[in-house]
């Protein structure tokens, strides 16, 4: 991901951030890491007390590498190596309870078995950190790319990264902890990306400093802890009629307010370190007339066919959305209102709906701009289909035309 | 071991508070608070969904004054781990918050045989195999109580429950007990038990050895369910007490694999003198049951006489 990509900062909503010039930044190694290297490696340099995970691929290698850092004396954490994922999850809320920093990871029908747990670990507030690598949920049994798993996740309370690259992968989690945390959030976070195209495919990424990381991240004090037993506290009460619904609306305050700390702990970030990711990210939009909006690493895809196109003098651009939830609905209304049409791509679908996931979201965020292009629906990519350079060219050109239809599914065989 | 005197319990204040919503009679409240109050360590409770649960945190009230999580239903026992792993890894960097009592912080995870026996058997198992310092306390009442008295796999042979009614040609629950006790103890953790709130020293005097011990510890306590069992309120210390003299809940314990029964009724009650107080086995004394009532009593005393010869067996290798 070497483009030159604009973070968009709209009006909409006010970031507070350390307004600090970037420091110099030192030169730092350059590595080829894979996603899942990179993300063990961030784990390594956050060191939290406590790890709970199961096993399931394609994300196995990340707790893996954990579990070698603590035999190898690297980390301090203890690592829970539970008999499901259910568990895994369970045990992150016993642990986050306690008051310790606590990160997992898994995929796919390992997501699934942690369901109901993921509704308690938000609804709890805590902010539990959780690498997923995207992976298609059974069945049939599938192994490969896409995001029916954390989209059937969207309404659990988690925060959700998508990241694009393994360099953003690395970052999304030290930032995690940092949204996470933040005493106006408490949430828990989920770091997506790409299975197998981004969590085993070898990128170069810039790892930082042990030092900066600890620094960036500070020590972790929960407000409330199931070891202060000089100040004992329930967690997990039962909610009748009369309190849920307020317990509920706290959590979308939450939510709200969790939009403002991403773009603040963005900020300071790019500050710190240089790279600066934001709520979504624009590519050849300032003048373009239609555009892709996609998440994750198809969009290095559809940007290359956005130079091919531009170089053919096509105004073509792409907008992919880094944060899922909570939506950036300002931003993206402001980055196509303007445009005579746009082809959302969701690599998961709702069945019934009148669109994916991504499609649906966007498609309501501008539904209030004084002018609405027209927004088209195209799933992509289900179980680990690779979409091909044609078939992006072919997404655009359809947008040239009167006839495409609202919704399709891209290459199927019918 | 020296088991705790009652003053000193008495003196403990209660980490359980009066005002909770379980029924009149109701084992687990017994359950929990001589569990809580056996010891003087600062404990956690990690609590599965079940009558406890939902009757003693109905926001914005607690009836706890020990810290305490209520997580999901099957996955009391995964998240007391995730705590006591907590513990170990905010010990190691001074993360811990400071408290008053200087004794090493204990793991409580309480589920009912729902939570126990049937959904929460894996996490159970994973917790156990994985080897955490904490103790499961099951307080087995026979049946899903909470959700309306439907069967589980603690439900005793013949029981009526709203899933294995005693009807016009099907007589209750058709199948026999699981044996939670054994299964936990074939994890080779260092105790294993049960217990019964009617032998209040002997289950307090196992609450403290399971705490002490270094390791996972798995009790298994009887506890009486007036609604459930269609028993009356004031009879439940009375069945508590029945259930061991009878046989049908024997008292013994397994310490690093050694077993060893803790009680020996002098005199073996008849099973009908335990059952005839519940009204969840009044089909059973009607004409034509009969055969259910001898079967009962044949199981008893064969698992007891299997107790009993494995406790001599036992006896005898250790006095070699």
């Amino acid at each position: 991901m070497n483009r030159e990509t604009q973070v968009l900062k709209t009006d909409a909503v006010t970031v507070e951030a350390e307004a600090a010039e970037a420091p110099p930044q030192p030169q730092r190694q350059l590595l080829a890491l894979t996603g899942n290297e990179a993300v063990a490696e961030a784990i390594r340099q956050i060191d939290p007390h406590v790890c709970a995970a199961y096993p399931i691929t394609p994300t196995t290698q990340i707790m893996q590498e954990v579990a070698q850092f603590i035999a190898d004396g690297r980390m301090r954490a203890e690592l829970v190596p539970c008999e499901s994922e259910h568990s895994a999850m369970s045990a992150c809320v016993g642990a986050g309870a306690a008051g310790a920093r606590v990160m997992t990871a898994t995929s796919a029908n390992g997501l699934a078995l942690m369901w109901e747990v993921l509704y308690i670990a938000s609804g709890m507030r805590l902010p539990i950190v959780m690498a997923v690598g995207n992976r298609a949920l059974s069945g049939p049994l599938n192994i490969h790319c896409d995001h029916s798993d954390s989209m059937g996740a969207r309404d659990s309370g988690w925060i959700q990264f998508y990241a694009e690259s393994v360099q953003e992968a690395y970052d999304n989690i030290l930032q995690a902890v940092r949204i996470g945390e933040h005493p106006d959030v408490l949430l828990p976070v989920m770091c997506c990306m790409d299975g197998f195209l981004t969590t085993h495919t070898s990128e170069n990424a810039e790892i930082l400093d042990d030092a900066e990381v600890r620094d960036f991240l500070g020590k972790y004090r929960a407000r409330y802890s199931l070891l202060d037993v000089d100040n004992p506290v329930t967690f997990g009460a039962t909610d009748l009629p009369n309190a849920y619904t307020e317990h509920k609306y706290q959590q979308v305050e939450a939510m709200k307010k969790a939009d403002a700390v991403i773009r603040a702990v963005c900020v300071e970030f790019g500050a710190k370190f240089g790279r600066e990711h934001g709520m979504l990210e624009a590519y050849c939009m300032e003048d373009a007339d239609t555009a892709i909006v996609v998440l994750s690493s198809t969009a290095g895809s559809v940007a290359d066919m956005v130079d091919t196109l531009r170089a053919e003098g096509r105004k073509v651009g792409l907008l992919r959305p880094r944060v899922f939830r909570p939506f950036p609905a300002a931003d993206v209304r402001a980055a196509l209102q303007d445009l005579t049409a746009v082809t959302v791509l969701d690599r998961s679908h709702s069945f019934g709906a009148d669109g994916g996931p991504l499609f649906t979201e966007v498609r309501t965020a501008l539904f209030d701009a004084p002018h609405r292009p027209r927004v088209l629906g195209r799933v992509y990519g289900l179980g680990g289909r690779a979409i091909t350079g044609g078939e992006i060219r072919a997404l655009y050109d359809e947008m040239e035309t009167d006839t495409a239809p609202t919704f399709r599914f891209v290459g199927v065989r019918e | 071991m020296p088991s705790a005197a009652l003053l000193e319990i008495a003196s403990r204040g209660e980490p359980v508070a009066g005002g909770h919503r379980l029924c009149s009679g109701c084992g687990a409240g017994v359950i929990i608070r001589q569990m809580l109050t056996a010891t003087d360590y600062p404990t956690v409770v990690s609590n599965a969904t079940g009558c406890v649960e939902v009757c003693t945190s109905v926001y914005p009230f607690t009836a706890w004054n020990v810290p305490w999580i209520h997580n999901g239903f099957e996955n009391a026992a995964a998240t007391i781990t995730g705590a006591e792993a907590a513990y170990r890894a905010m010990e190691r960097r001074g993360d811990v918050p400071k408290r008053k009592n200087k004794k090493p912080m204990k793991f409580i995870a309480l589920g009912g045989d729902g939570g126990t026996y049937d959904i929460g058997l894996q996490s159970l198992s994973g917790a156990l195999e994985r080897g955490h310092d904490f103790v499961y306390i099951c307080y087995d009442n026979g049946a899903y109580m909470n959700t309306g008295i439907q069967r589980s796999s603690a439900s005793p042979f013949g029981a009526n429950t709203t899933t294995s009614p005693a009807g016009v040609v099907i007589q209750g629950k058709q199948e026999e007990r699981k044996n939670l006790t054994a299964i936990a103890a074939a994890h080779d953790i260092p105790f294993v038990a049960t217990a019964s709130p009617g032998y209040y020293m002997d289950f307090t005097r196992k609450v403290k050895k399971a705490l002490d011990v270094n390791g996972p510890a798995f009790l298994n306590v009887f506890a009486v369910c007036p609604l459930g069992w269609r028993s009356e309120p004031e009879d439940s210390q009375i069945l508590a007490r029945s259930s061991v003299e009878t046989c049908v809940w024997p008292l013994y314990e397994i310490e690093d694999g050694r077993f060893r029964l803790t009680f020996r009724p002098n005199v073996k009650r008849p099973v009908t003198e335990y059952m005839q107080l519940q009204g969840r086995f009044s089909h059973l004394f009607k004409t034509g049951n009969e055969d259910m009532l001898t079967h009962i009593q044949e199981r008893v005393d064969a698992e007891w006489e299997q107790l009993l010869k494995r406790d001599r067996r036992e006896r005898e290798e250790n006095s070699e």
